[in-house]
């Protein structure tokens, strides 16, 4: 597929500034309806909706996994256990839970970058990088990434040698997957904390590398 | 089912449009509804079941709409499906009738507890040896599924090598009809872009995708 197949595509209708204003009003008074509904009937706690809300703007976001990179960039035992079962390697670190329940962590190294999708639907790993940003649970990427992934990386600014092997993993069962980027040059003398702030969801998702500036 | 959500492999959608806002929510709606859908999972059942809902969208619609939009239609097929909504209660934002609950709503800290330890998926007490070894060559079957699946079409009757076992998985085609949990062995199996593609292709790319047992030969 060439760079000219994609310009003539209508607009994703995920984003927001596509949604017109009426169309997000009638959303919201739809979504109200179903709510008192719900809650009339007992089927939803009103502290469980903020409880939830909270745990996932303030709590459970991309920092948790930058931690776990970051570790297994200063602690090649911790980066071994972490290839070896993710799951336990991330829960030593207080991470873990709904859809973090099967972890497993990829490699990126100079010969292979991995990069993940769920072709079927958006399944994403939570505990270490909260809810999947708007793009990747667009058509767009989960259709064009398992059969053109370069492409897709061309378009996050990420270009790799014809060399380098491209892995795409597809998110189908509740295996989650997290991209492990290479730490950049020069960043030797950083610190573990110094290095959680470079390392950011898109290179965990396995779209962009890992930039020092 | 051959639903539209199954998209892998598709050409023609465009640019990936990456959203420059960062915001986890775009809409107090859409943050509703997530807490909606996740609050009320106790009564809705299993993850698969809310997946396939999704999938029955009209596909028209399903195209037209956005992640949460999507949401909102699992949320109201469901609770419909279940008894626990009518279309007139929906209409008129009146309760009309209600049905007896097995057990009170998650409170605020059981709900905080099932995020925090998840809900796994493997069954340690099913001891099904696999039946392909890492290393072996498997085919993924082309078989009709008219139910659930995550069977991708795009792997179906294609060859790939097993990479890694996960133990045995609660079987989502079963699982999704409350036809039970039928824990199954499940591999990550290696597909290579031109087996996946075709011939011409020449890219040194290929696919990791989870599979079941029942889905290789």
């Amino acid at each position: 597929m060439s760079e000219h197949d994609h310009h003539d595509a209508p607009p994703s209708p995920y984003l927001r500034n596509v949604r017109s204003a009426e169309h997000d009003e009638a959303l919201a008074a739809k979504v109200q309806k179903i709510e008192a509904l719900l809650t009339a009937k007992g089927l939803v706690n009103k502290a469980a909706l903020d409880r939830l809300v909270d745990l996932y703007e303030n709590d459970l976001g991309p920092l948790n996994g930058a931690k776990v990179v970051a570790r297994a960039w200063v602690d090649p035992q911790y980066k071994q256990r972490l290839l070896n079962n993710a799951t336990a390697a991330i829960a030593e670190l207080g991470f873990g839970g709904l859809q973090g329940e099967h972890m497993v962590v990829v490699e990126n190294t100079p010969q292979v970058h991995n990069v993940v999708v769920c072709t079927l639907c958006s399944c994403y790993p939570w505990p270490v990088l909260g809810l999947p940003p708007t793009w990747y649970k667009d058509a767009a990427y989960r259709s064009r990434v398992v059969v053109d992934p370069r492409s897709v990386l061309t378009e996050f600014g990420t270009t790799l040698d014809e060399n380098v092997e491209v892995r795409v993993w597809d998110s189908s069962a509740e295996v989650r997957y997290l991209v492990l980027p290479e730490r950049p040059e020069g960043t030797r003398g950083l610190s573990e904390e110094q290095l959680v702030k470079l390392i950011d969801r898109d290179a965990m998702i396995g779209v962009k590398k890992v930039q020092t500036s | 089912m051959n639903g539209i959500h199954d998209l892998g492999g598709l050409t023609g959608f465009g640019p990936i449009a990456q959203d420059e806002d960062e915001a986890v929510f775009h809409a107090d709606w859409e943050r509703r509804t997530f807490a909606l859908n996740m609050a009320s999972l106790a009564f809705m059942g299993p993850v698969d079941r809310a997946r396939h809902a999704i999938e029955r969208m009209n596909p028209v619609e399903y195209l037209a709409t956005s992640y949460y939009e999507h949401w909102i239609a699992a949320l109201v097929t469901m609770a419909k499906d279940l008894g626990y909504l009518t279309d007139e209660e929906l209409e008129t934002g009146r309760v009309a009738a209600t049905k007896p609950l097995p057990h009170p709503a998650p409170t605020a800290e059981m709900t905080e507890g099932l995020i925090r330890h998840g809900m796994p998926a493997n069954r340690a007490d099913a001891q099904t040896k696999p039946a392909f070894d890492i290393g072996a060559r498997v085919r993924a079957r082309n078989v009709e599924i008219t139910g659930h699946t995550r069977l991708a079409r795009y792997v179906r009757g294609k060859v790939g090598v097993v990479t890694a076992h996960h133990g045995c998985h609660v079987f989502p085609d079963t699982y999704a009809h409350d036809q039970g949990e039928h824990p199954q062995p499940l591999y990550t199996v290696r597909f290579e872009a031109r087996e996946l593609w075709g011939e011409n292709v020449t890219r040194r790319d290929c696919v990791y995708i989870d599979l079941w047992e029942s889905y290789l030969e």
